[in-house]
């Protein structure tokens, strides 16, 4: 039950999106769509003009008509035509980046949560300790840089400067994509220096979050008990502590989801990383709106899906959601 | 905490009288390409020959308004949906916090890349876009806020006085919201700071005008990155950096004071003068004799 509440919200986002999607290009002043058209038209089959005349509002049919005709198109996954890779859908242009997005996205977020709530949780228990002295202002420092600032800084140094890892792209240009070790070697390498960007700013965040939620839980008098009985401080750290104080970093995981994705496109565009935030890139520069307009819906969407995900999760973690809902 | 004021100042001073100070034209080369600092560039100069400090000075005004700018306008906005929504209730309360939520659900770059393509690019397209998108957690944060803090006598109280609703709202409720209010203001700059530099640096900006961003874009383009001139990038970025860090610091230091467990535990230690030998936190009860 609270899962399809939950679902019919997405749902709500989803449209919400999708309908931005479909009048921004109407509204905006100085008409960008006339400009794009008259770019691109010497470049393209008259049935491919057709079909973006139609997708940019410049027939004459009135606008419910059209809107409608959007939608159906959409139901059945068609997106349009990308300009700059003429004559490619736009669907397979980003077919070919999704992968390496999702790949850099969760093992990011999986990074900057483990790490994280393990320093936040650690500067809580040893309040006034070293880690809780050193890491939460440098981590706030490191935090305030933009993603791609430090992302070009990561690079210099230990790319260009130290030569330790490789400049961008996802794998190198010699290999040809197999399932062999020297190809997964490959990806590691060159997904290691833009999933440490993306962790050295965003695992900030989780650390305050698990340091402030474990200082109200160490508060608590059930942990005043657990301790009054004698338990080990090891096992009032893990068992009773660090898990309470873990549920609502959990429900932040689905706003940071988005978050990141936000920043990986920056990332991933210092480091030429070959997903859907350098593609994005190029859509921008080369005025393809077709391929820049679906890109943001399968951003959006991908990010809901994840939201979704993980409150799943939650409610598996949490008995109480379920409950309160039941009740 | 300190550090944060003195940075802040030191930034502020540099946005209001940068511009008369600036050596050079920051438009115009003035130097050979790429120049690393040196006595008569103190920051070096960029691929196209301009004076990087000139650059900085100048692009701290427009960087440090804009930024505030959104900061302002998103607080606003956030405050009378936030607002609006505790106290209308009822079907008003349910659109507008649907409305929130959707908001606050949808990833901001990709949305704020896409309107900014579509409109006009220079600094008031960043600011309208960066408003649009940025108002939705603040006005979550105030709703619940606004919420709570009904529940409470005075605001009963003053209701059941016959006191208007507007007066409740102006003089009991939003005085006692202050400090959260300013904390969520402090943030949005932060945010704006780096969003409006990751629009600019993506291409989306007004690339002929000197801000922060616009020098990352360039340096970028002119890969000088890939020729060894750092200080282009370095130089702004720092100050991204420094403006984001200074109010981080301030608005950690202002939560660290106001939050009285925190500050129990503290004074407890003070005044027993003993190290505390565990960490669980016991709020202390004072007994008069």
């Amino acid at each position: 039950m609270y899962l399809l509440r939950r679902l019919g919200f997405y749902a709500l986002a989803a449209f919400v999106a999708v309908s931005v999607n479909f009048f921004l290009p109407r509204l905006a002043p100085g008409d960008p769509a006339s400009t794009m058209f008259a770019n691109y038209s010497t470049q393209l089959t008259p049935a491919a003009l057709d079909g973006l005349r139609e997708a940019y509002g410049l027939t004459d049919d009135p606008l419910v008509v059209q809107y409608g005709r959007y939608l159906w198109a959409l139901l059945h996954g068609d997106l349009g035509v990308s300009l700059s890779q003429f004559p490619s859908p736009v669907t397979d242009v980003i077919a070919t980046g999704l992968g390496w997005s999702i790949l850099l996205g969760v093992v990011s977020v999986a990074a900057s949560f483990v790490i994280g709530c393990a320093l936040g949780a650690v500067a809580a228990w040893r309040r006034s300790g070293i880690v809780d002295r050193v890491a939460p202002p440098s981590l706030i420092f490191v935090g305030s840089f933009p993603y791609f600032f430090l992302a070009l800084l990561l690079m210099y140094l230990l790319a260009f400067d130290w030569g330790v890892f490789p400049l961008g792209h996802a794998y190198d240009d010699g290999l040809e994509p197999a399932l062999t070790l020297e190809f997964a070697g490959s990806v590691a390498t060159h997904l290691a220096l833009p999933v440490f960007t993306i962790v050295l700013v965003s695992v900030g965040s989780w650390t305050l979050n698990m340091r402030n939620a474990m200082v109200g839980v160490l508060s608590e008098d059930y942990l005043t008990l657990a301790e009054a009985k004698g338990l080990a401080p090891r096992h009032i750290l893990l068992r009773h502590a660090v898990r309470n104080a873990l549920l609502p970093n959990v429900t932040m995981l689905g706003m940071a989801v988005g978050m990141v994705f936000s920043g990986q496109i920056l990332t991933e565009i210092v480091f030429s990383y070959p997903g859907l935030g350098f593609l994005l890139l190029q859509a921008v520069t080369t005025v393809d709106y077709p391929l820049m307009q679906a890109l943001f819906l399968i951003i959006t969407l991908s990010v809901l899906a994840a939201n979704f995900i993980v409150d799943s999760l939650y409610a598996l973690l949490d008995p109480r959601v379920r409950q309160v809902v039941a009740a | 905490m300190r550090f944060g004021v003195v940075t802040l100042v030191l930034l502020a001073l540099c946005a209001a009288l940068g511009p008369p100070l600036a050596p050079y034209d920051p438009a115009k080369g003035v130097g050979g390409i790429n120049e690393p600092p040196s006595a008569a560039h103190l920051f070096g100069t960029t691929g196209q020959g301009q004076d990087v400090l000139s650059q900085f000075l100048y692009g701290c005004r427009v960087s440090l308004l804009i930024a505030f700018a959104v900061a302002l306008i998103t607080t606003l906005i956030s405050l009378a949906v936030g607002l609006l929504a505790a106290y209308a209730g009822g079907r008003t309360d349910d659109v507008l916090s649907s409305l929130t939520n959707v908001f606050l659900v949808l990833p901001g770059l990709p949305l704020i890349v896409v309107l900014a393509a579509f409109l006009p690019p220079g600094p008031v397209t960043i600011v309208a876009v960066l408003s649009l998108t940025g108002w939705a957690f603040g006005a979550r944060l105030f709703r619940s806020q606004a919420l709570s803090l009904r529940q409470r006598e005075f605001i009963a109280a003053a209701r059941l006085a016959g006191e208007s609703r507007w007066r409740v709202l102006a003089v009991e409720l939003l005085p006692n919201m202050l400090s959260i209010v300013a904390a969520f203001f402090v943030n949005q700059v932060i945010f704006a700071v780096g969003a409006e530099a990751s629009l600019e640096f993506l291409g989306l900006g007004d690339s002929g005008q000197v801000t922060w961003g616009t020098m990352l874009f360039w340096a970028q383009n002119g890969s000088a990155l890939l020729q060894g001139a750092w200080w282009t990038f370095v130089i702004p970025g720092l100050g991204i950096a420094l403006t984001a860090f200074s109010l981080a610091l301030i608005n950690h230091a202002v939560d660290e004071r106001t939050n009285p467990r925190l500050r129990a535990s503290d004074l407890l230690r003070q005044a027993i003068g003993m190290r505390q030998r565990s960490a669980v936190l016991v709020t202390p009860v004072v007994r008069d004799a």
